[in-house]
């Protein structure tokens, strides 16, 4: 029991990833979570004002299944197989994040972030809803995210989605190195 | 219940993400960093298994449960679209330390905020969908 409770191995979370990739393959469809997304917008009856979302969003249905099955999951895993300790990043980390005035990890996330003081504050919210915002238009935009791109698309070894994981380090250093000393 | 089998495999992604401590802030920044293996090693075990198996399914043209030949769809052929899409996306990943699945998965572990950015997530594909047309793809 003590080896669930303790954060899972690199190397035997990379096989799990791996092998729900290829359930969904088998179960006839593909892993590719952002779709979503343009699902709910369809869901919502989007389609009206946007020819983009105007699509059978119910075949999709079977992944908003997963969605859902995605929160149990974070649920279960917080409940019975947690221990909630701090994430044990490197030491070097928790130095550049200090200069940041991010402290030390005391669990999962940052409450500079995510915590009630933070979501509260107008700079804290405006972070969150603009992080949100490039996640979702800029997922669209590359046509994936880093499960049907970097999981799904390298994969099948195709360059399109080598581009998008590309560009995907461009924007998370430009936003590590150039804007994180400006915004925090 | 055909859809059970999609719901199962939605809490083990769960469990699985929460469990590496992919759907942390801190694990997306010490990836950009460069300064663990960590992320990478999930990522890169995950693709080598990846590029093994899709190999393998290919050679042996196997087929879906429903017989059906499991198929591959080339995705179309742009620098652009990915290069700034995928850049787009990369500010929001380090931003908020997530992408869309971690998102839901903070949720259900009781990051209420995550919900906010999941919910800007959501306009920020409406926002694509709207001038999409005017970008270049």
């Amino acid at each position: 029991m003590e080896f669930i409770l303790q954060p899972w191995s690199w190397w035997f979370s990379g096989i799990m990833i791996a092998a729900i990739m290829f359930f969904l393959l088998y179960f006839g469809q593909s892993f590719g979570f952002s779709s979503n997304l343009r699902t709910i917008c369809g869901a919502a009856g989007l389609g009206k004002s946007a020819k983009f979302f105007d699509f059978n969003w119910k075949a999709q249905t079977w992944n908003l299944v997963f969605l859902v099955g995605a929160i149990l999951g974070g649920f279960i895993a917080r409940e019975f197989l947690s221990t909630d300790a701090p994430v044990l990043i490197s030491e070097a980390t928790i130095q550049d994040l200090s200069k940041l005035g991010i402290a030390a990890p005391e669990s999962l996330q940052p409450a500079e972030l995510f915590g009630l003081d933070a979501v509260l504050s107008i700079k804290g919210f405006l972070l969150l809803a603009f992080g949100g915002l490039m996640v979702g238009f800029g997922s669209r935009y590359a046509g994936g995210c880093t499960s049907g791109h970097a999981i799904s698309g390298l994969s099948d070894l195709q360059v399109p989605s080598l581009i998008a994981v590309m560009g995907f380090f461009i924007g998370g250093l430009l936003m590590t190195y150039l804007f994180f000393p400006l915004i925090f | 219940m055909k859809f059970i089998k999609f719901l199962l495999l939605g809490i083990v992604f769960g469990i699985v993400m929460t469990k590496s401590e992919a759907v942390s802030w801190y694990r997306i920044q010490e990836m950009f960093r460069f300064q663990a293996f960590h992320m990478y090693g999930i990522i890169g075990t995950a693709v080598t298994l990846g590029v093994a198996g899709v190999a393998l399914i290919k050679r042996f043209r196997m087929r879906d449960y429903h017989g059906n030949p499991i198929m591959f769809n080339p995705k179309e052929k742009s620098v652009a679209r990915y290069l700034i899409g995928g850049s787009i996306f990369g500010l929001g990943w380090a931003l908020s330390g997530a992408c869309p699945g971690p998102m839901v998965v903070n949720i259900g572990y009781g990051y209420w905020a995550m919900a906010i950015v999941f919910f800007f997530a959501i306009v920020g594909t409406y926002l694509y969908g709207l001038i999409k047309n005017k970008l270049p793809h």
